[in-house]
């Protein structure tokens, strides 16, 4: 029996979030979308997410970092994948994948748009590297 | 309370008591300069040959050298040779003898910025230094100036590229959907993803018209054309632009007036700018159902304009947020509306250009009035 995957997504950009959700429902995947950080804290009580997806800027500059560490406080085998698209032209080199060194706990970061396959190789990575 | 710009003059002479005398003359050395509130002072430091002079510099530069030529080891010109090599910022002033015009015409090459030939006065030598200290602070302010424009230009240009990146993701997001039938079963999502993917495009377009907009108003290449205007007839012009979208929310535009014809010298294209943005932001920032009162005022020589919505308001530090380029408040209530983020930008400059200003008073959940204020004849 295949378990029906639950992924959360937060992002304050209405046309990201409905990208991002129906590449992952049309994949069989359950989602819960958020436009903001209170938001998707929100749901954490009712909803239990194995990935997130989570844009690094939204209403505060932070709101992606903060997110991405309660989350990981929440649910520590909550794969955390971070989209923004900030790298480039302020020069910032986020670390890479599976890096989640210091205090960016994200598993990934990617830069958008961002495409399902990308996305699945991440993850792909993730369980094949990832904790025993 | 004025502040204190201390400049380092170093005096160097193989004489001790031209040291001396050039150290007693200018202790009590203070100079107001003209545009700012600042006052220079001077710390002098001194050197008896041209080889502890070239030591000093190197350990710290100093902004203004007196400058002996003729010294026991290597001469004053010498010494301004290794600092034009070393491409030291200062002020050097040569003093000699002799006022031969050889000396005069190698120190200026090596750029010496004044003379003082011996013997010279107190008061002689305050003004040059005087002189030296004036055109140097000067310089550096101009300097500091470019600087910052130059940082400034910068980031407009990373936060121009941040909001064209935006929409552009967005469009290329919903082509992939596309190009690969994610969800294309269903007509609605695809006339979804049609139709989000041309708002997007718009938004960006608007963001480069205004971007054009406001880059001819600062560069002042746009040909004004200034002739006798009515405004009023300016704003119902615009009313009628905004006026399908405001209906689609019920949102009813009304003029507050007291006069049926109110002229002005201006460019019609500014006045239509300034209207334009000042109404479409008071339907946008709107509540459905909401109104716009737009109110024109002929005040002896300005026109006042004041646009009220009884939008979603701003809060203090919102408003004050708001007065950068590319400020649009992100909140949960604006997420949704598209803007550019340079329509105060532009009407500012606007303004300024009909010698007025742009105002806004606003309570949040009330709503907000902008105010724009335009000198009515500015030839």
């Amino acid at each position: 029996m295949n378990e029906v995957k639950k992924v959360l997504i937060v992002d304050d950009d209405s046309d990201f979030r409905d990208q991002m959700e129906m590449m992952f429902s049309t994949r069989g995947y359950q989602v819960v979308a958020a436009a903001g950080r209170k938001e998707a804290e929100e749901t954490f009580t009712s909803f239990t997410p194995e990935i997130a997806v989570i844009d690094l800027m939204m209403e505060n500059d932070d709101d992606g970092f903060v997110l991405a560490y309660r989350l990981k406080k929440s649910f520590p085998e909550c794969a955390v994948i971070m989209v923004t698209n900030v790298t480039g032209e302020t020069g910032i080199e986020f670390p890479g994948a599976n890096e989640s060194s210091g205090w960016i706990t994200a598993d990934a970061i990617l830069s958008k748009p961002v495409r399902f396959e990308q996305i699945e190789e991440e993850l792909r990575k993730l369980g094949s590297n990832g904790n025993e | 309370m004025s502040e204190e710009i201390l400049l380092t003059l170093l005096i160097v002479d193989d004489e001790e008591g031209m040291r001396l005398g050039v150290k007693r003359s200018l202790r009590k050395f203070s100079m107001d300069l003209d545009d700012t509130d600042e006052v220079v002072k001077l710390n002098v430091v001194e050197a008896s040959s041209g080889e502890d002079a070239i030591l000093l510099m190197e350990k710290s530069t100093p902004d203004i050298v007196l400058l002996d030529n003729k010294m026991g080891g290597i001469s004053g010109i010498d010494v301004l040779h290794w600092i034009n090599k070393n491409d030291l910022d200062l002020m050097a002033i040569m003093i000699t003898a002799y006022a031969s015009i050889e000396t005069a015409i190698t120190a200026t090459k090596e750029g010496a910025y004044d003379f003082l030939p011996k013997p010279f006065t107190p008061a002689e030598l305050k003004v040059s230094v005087r002189q030296a200290a004036a055109h140097l602070v000067a310089l550096r302010q101009a300097r500091e100036l470019e600087k910052e424009k130059r940082r400034v230009r910068f980031q407009f240009i990373s936060v121009l590229a941040h909001e064209l990146k935006a929409p552009l993701g967005a469009i290329e997001g919903y082509l992939y959907l596309l190009r690969d039938g994610i969800g294309m079963e269903d007509p609605a999502v695809h006339d979804k993803v049609v139709k989000r993917s041309l708002v997007r495009l718009s938004g960006m377009r608007k963001l480069i018209y205004d971007l054009l907009d406001l880059t001819r108003l600062e560069s002042g290449q746009k040909k004004r054309e200034l002739s006798s205007i009515d405004v009023l007839e300016s704003a119902r012009n615009s009313i009628e632009t905004m006026k399908p979208e405001a209906d689609r929310r019920g949102i009813s535009i009304s003029m507050e007036i007291n006069q049926d014809k109110i002229e002005m010298t201006a460019d019609s294209g500014e006045l239509e700018i300034v209207f334009n943005n000042l109404i479409s932001n008071a339907v946008k920032y709107n509540r459905d159902k909401g109104s716009v009162t737009v109110s024109i005022e002929n005040l002896s020589d300005t026109i006042r304009i004041a646009v009220t919505d009884t939008g979603i308001g701003m809060s203090e530090s919102e408003v004050e947020k708001l007065f950068g380029e590319f400020v649009r408040i992100k909140n949960s209530k604006t997420r949704n509306i598209l803007g550019s983020g340079l329509g105060l930008s532009i009407m500012r400059k606007i303004a300024s250009l009909y010698n007025g200003d742009v105002s806004v008073e606003s309570t949040p959940e009330v709503g907000s009035t902008f105010i724009v204020t335009l000198k009515k004849d500015i030839a």
